[in-house]
């Protein structure tokens, strides 16, 4: 196997395995901020102890977040090192950033929120909850302006090594890219949060156990997985679908599998690409739509992957064309089950539904899917790219690191991240038995005061 | 600005090893220190709300390094891949282990999950000792301003080295003795009764310990990079950083005898951030030095980023970790006090 094509490997199953904790952290920072707001003007100590519970999942969440996140910001030096010499002027920036406005923000309130209840008064500890909330979700911020420089290069000048220096610190930060993908992507991760707590909530109710609490996540889950999923079709994904179409024309066109510049381009609902015949096998395909979608009229012309030079081709188009179908289609899902569930809350036949709730329980693992499967569109639909039209891929990664080492290295890490999601399996299976009634977390780790 | 900058990415490491450098010393001790199940969750709720913000340190000062000084942070993170992908199980499994056990009520494995926390801190201290030799030491770049380092060649410091090496072996024991004492000087102020004796009484031949291993370290440094001393001989004024460790030694003696447990961790502060400074003052204005010649150091002004990029970084910087400090503050003046050692064993 080629270097190039294993650092690609390493980042990529080293990233989408550290994403799959973030995305939930990002999502229940928001609801337990609206767990603990209820708890505060309510007085009620059900709600007190659902944050509390909550907490000790964003807890768990959190660490194998941050494990799995420490090797990401080292392997933009240890794989990616001609990149990072050339763009670390640029992309260090946002990721140093990330480390002193949010992941000192977080830590510092999460183990207050976690070890201080005893501490703080009651608007204190609210207080904390919000401010891991913010900090979570500024971290998402300076990543994904960091991706975003990646996608769409902006606010840079080059020096007369080929170096890339910043030149404006807002224009960096307020990308256009970056604001929709931002937008869409935490939208994206309340969804999953959304889906957990009222999957966690149908799993109580139907298992006939903790009644009150199972009733406490399925409505905040509901409420807030009802607007999410149609936050995240629309506007996000309709805005960052898009820019996309702009500024990354052979990637939409790779995504939707147009295969040939067309007026009036037909939208394709299923169907495989045929990279050879380069046609759709089996199309199942609505007319004029997609040019409707990109461009607000159906006499648009959209172009196709045949006004584009081959060696400008994302890569992996089948993988591509999949990844973007798995997540549009799942976010058609999302507003139906939650549209469909939310109805029934509102008439209050939700908590007996006993197959509404079957069918919340079973889809908890979805939005992780239509997350992981968003990435590998952005991702891939940038290649052959490292920066979208600036430098290649095969241009980035550490020449001096051979591919046997980088193999090596990757299978050490699929070995311990298998041992990892053994343990963070059989730890939240722990904590959702257990429930919200365990004892307070404060008397764990207490702390005599002096 | 490029003067500036190598100071402020100094800071941030020291800020890193004075930080984690406790926490990492209190998982060392961990494993021979308490003698009950209360003691020894006593001991880890020293740490427990802080030790992952301590670790923030190393992920904005290791941002800050990739930004300001891009060369360095792609040369280094690529020639010391294997070490760090060997740190990077270390923290993995380091953090993962000090969690569970908090978690999971899980009979024998804890004895197992304590096993890996303690190992996996002795280890990293280990391999950030061996990391700071072996920028002392040198590395075989190219003139591109790569290498690629193999774990360990023929043991000898020389034009083709490996990561451990006699040289780099003695800088791995410093780091792991310092930080040891440094953490038995944390648990000396967070614990109370028995345990807190038994970390002021290892603090005495882990004392005597880092001071031998110091001045071999001194002597073997001058004797692998005799160029360490040209800084120090031109500004004379700077001896004062030897004399400060020498100062700090003292003070973690005399502090610790006398029952002043915040002061003994004071000057052990003091003795890490000289020891680092020193070492810093010892390659300025290399960054990181070449065993293949002069020539091929990546220096100051090579790996330096763009100016626009430098200013832009100063805008939010200081303001940035102006409020970090005061997180900082918060959380351990929330934390203050002594961990209750009885608390912990009704629990
Ligand atoms: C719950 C998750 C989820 C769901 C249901 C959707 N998305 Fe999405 N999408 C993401 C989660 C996501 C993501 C993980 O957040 C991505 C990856 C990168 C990014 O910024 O957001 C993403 C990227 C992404 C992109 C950018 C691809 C690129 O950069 O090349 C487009 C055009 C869309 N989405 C469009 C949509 C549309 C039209 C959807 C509705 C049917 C949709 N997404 C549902
Ligand atoms: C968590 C969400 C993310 C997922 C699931 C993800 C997924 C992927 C995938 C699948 C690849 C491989 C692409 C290929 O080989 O064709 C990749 C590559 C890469 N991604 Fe991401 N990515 C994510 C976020 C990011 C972010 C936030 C950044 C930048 C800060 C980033 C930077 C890179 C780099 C540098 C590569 C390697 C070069 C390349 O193959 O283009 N990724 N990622
Ligand atoms: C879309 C992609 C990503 C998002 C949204 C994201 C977000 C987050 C969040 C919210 C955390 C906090 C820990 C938690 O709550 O679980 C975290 C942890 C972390 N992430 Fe990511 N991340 C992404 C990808 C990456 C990438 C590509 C890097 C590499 C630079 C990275 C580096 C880190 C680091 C170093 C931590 C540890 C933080 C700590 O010590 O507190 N992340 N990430």
């Amino acid at each position: 196997m080629s270097p190039e094509l294993i650092h690609r490997l390493h980042f990529a199953f080293t990233v989408t395995f550290h994403y799959l904790f973030p995305q939930l952290t990002m999502g229940l920072g928001i609801l337990i901020v609206a767990l603990k707001t209820v708890a505060l003007r309510s007085g009620n100590p059900e709600w007190d102890r659902a944050a509390r519970f909550w907490g000790r999942i964003f807890a768990i969440n959190f660490v194998f977040g941050v494990v799995t996140g420490i090797p990401m910001e080292f392997e933009f030096g240890t794989n990616w090192a001609r990149f990072s010499e050339l763009s670390g002027g640029v992309i260090g920036q946002p990721l140093a950033m990330e480390g002193v406005f949010s992941f000192f923000l977080e830590s510092a309130f999460l183990g207050l929120f976690l070890y201080g209840e005893d501490r703080l008064s009651k608007r204190m500890h609210w207080f904390s909850a919000v401010m891991v909330w913010l900090g979570s979700w500024i971290s998402g911020f300076f990543i994904i302006v960091t991706d975003a420089w990646m996608q769409h290069p902006v606010a840079y000048s080059r020096l007369a090594d080929g170096r890339f220096e910043v030149l404006s610190f807002w224009q960096l930060l307020l990308n256009p890219w970056a604001v929709r993908q931002y937008l869409h992507n935490m939208t994206g991760a309340v969804v999953t949060g959304a889906f957990v707590m009222a999957a966690v909530g149908a799993f109580y109710l139907l298992d006939g156990k903790r009644q009150v609490y199972g009733r406490i996540f399925l409505k905040v889950g509901v409420i807030a997985g009802v607007i999410a999923s149609i936050l995240i079709i629309f506007p996000t994904g309709d805005l960052q679908g898009k820019y996309v179409a702009r500024n990354q024309p052979a990637a939409i066109a790779a995504m939707e599998g147009l295969f040939r510049s067309e007026i009036g381009a037909p939208i394709v609902l299923l169907g495989q690409p045929n990279e050879e015949t380069q046609q759709i096998d089996n199309p199942l395909v609505v007319n004029n739509v997609l040019s409707f979608l990109i461009y607000g009229t159906t006499k648009a012309e959209v172009q196709g992957l045949n006004s584009f030079p081959r060696d400008q081709w994302p890569s992996a188009l089948p993988l591509l064309y999949y990844a973007y179908h798995i997540m549009a289609g799942l976010g058609t899902w999302f507003v139906l089950l939650m549209a469909v569930c939310a109805f029934l809350l509102w008439r209050g036949r939700l908590y007996t539904a006993r197959w509404a709730l079957w069918a919340l329980l079973l889809s908890f693992p979805l939005p992780y899917i239509a997350n992981t499967a968003g990435w590998m569109t952005a991702e891939l639909g940038r290649q052959p790219w490292l920066i979208y039209g600036l430098m290649r891929t095969s241009d980035g990664f550490s020449s001096t690191v051979s591919a046997s080492n980088g193999l090596f290295t990757l299978i050490g890490f699929m070995g311990l991240y298998a041992l990892l999601g053994l343990l963070f399996t059989v730890l939240m299976y722990r904590e959702i038995s257990d429930g919200p009634e365990r004892k307070h977390p404060a008397q764990e780790a207490s702390v005599m005061a002096d | 600005m490029g003067f500036l900058w190598f100071w402020l990415v100094a800071v941030m490491i020291v800020g890193y090893v004075v930080l984690d450098g406790f926490d990492l010393g209190v998982g060392v001790l961990h494993l021979i220190l308490p003698r009950t199940e209360a003691e020894r969750r006593a001991t880890l709720a020293s740490i427990g709300p802080v030790w992952d913000g301590n670790e923030v340190w190393l992920l904005a000062g290791g941002g800050t390094l990739y930004f300001a000084f891009p060369l360095l942070y792609a040369s280094a993170f690529s020639g010391f891949y294997l070490p760090l992908m060997i740190v990077l199980w270390l923290l993995v499994l380091r953090g993962i282990s000090v969690e569970l056990r908090n978690h999971l009520d899980l009979g024998v494995w804890r004895t197992l999950l304590d096993g890996v926390f303690g190992v996996a801190s002795a280890l990293l201290a280990i391999f950030y000792g061996a990391a700071l030799a072996n920028v002392l030491r040198g590395v075989p770049l190219n003139a591109a301003g790569y290498f690629f380092l193999p774990l360990w060649t023929n043991w000898r410091p020389g034009v083709a080295p490996g990561i451990l090496d006699w040289y780099t072996v003695i800088g791995g024991l410093v780091a792991i003795v310092a930080l040891t004492l440094h953490g038995a000087l944390w648990l000396t102020i967070k614990t109370a009764g028995d345990l807190e004796q038994r970390a002021r009484g290892i603090a005495k031949p882990l004392l005597g310990l880092l001071v031998l291993l110091t001045v071999a370290s001194l002597i073997a440094t001058i004797a692998v990079r005799p160029a360490s001393l040209d800084n120090y001989f031109h500004y004379p004024l700077t001896f004062i950083v030897p004399v400060g460790v020498v100062a700090c030694l003292g003070g973690i003696w005399f502090w610790n005898h006398g029952g002043q447990p915040v002061k003994a961790f004071l000057a052990s502060c003091g003795y890490l951030f000289f020891m680092l400074a020193g070492a810093c003052w010892g390659v300025y204005p290399s960054l990181l030095p070449a065993t293949t010649g002069a020539a091929n150091d990546i220096t100051l002004n090579r790996a330096l980023s763009g100016p626009h990029t430098l200013a832009v970084g100063l805008a939010w910087w200081g303001f940035g970790m102006v409020l970090a400090v005061g997180y900082f503050v918060l959380v351990y003046t929330k934390f203050r006090g002594k961990v209750d050692v009885e608390a912990e064993s009704h629990s």
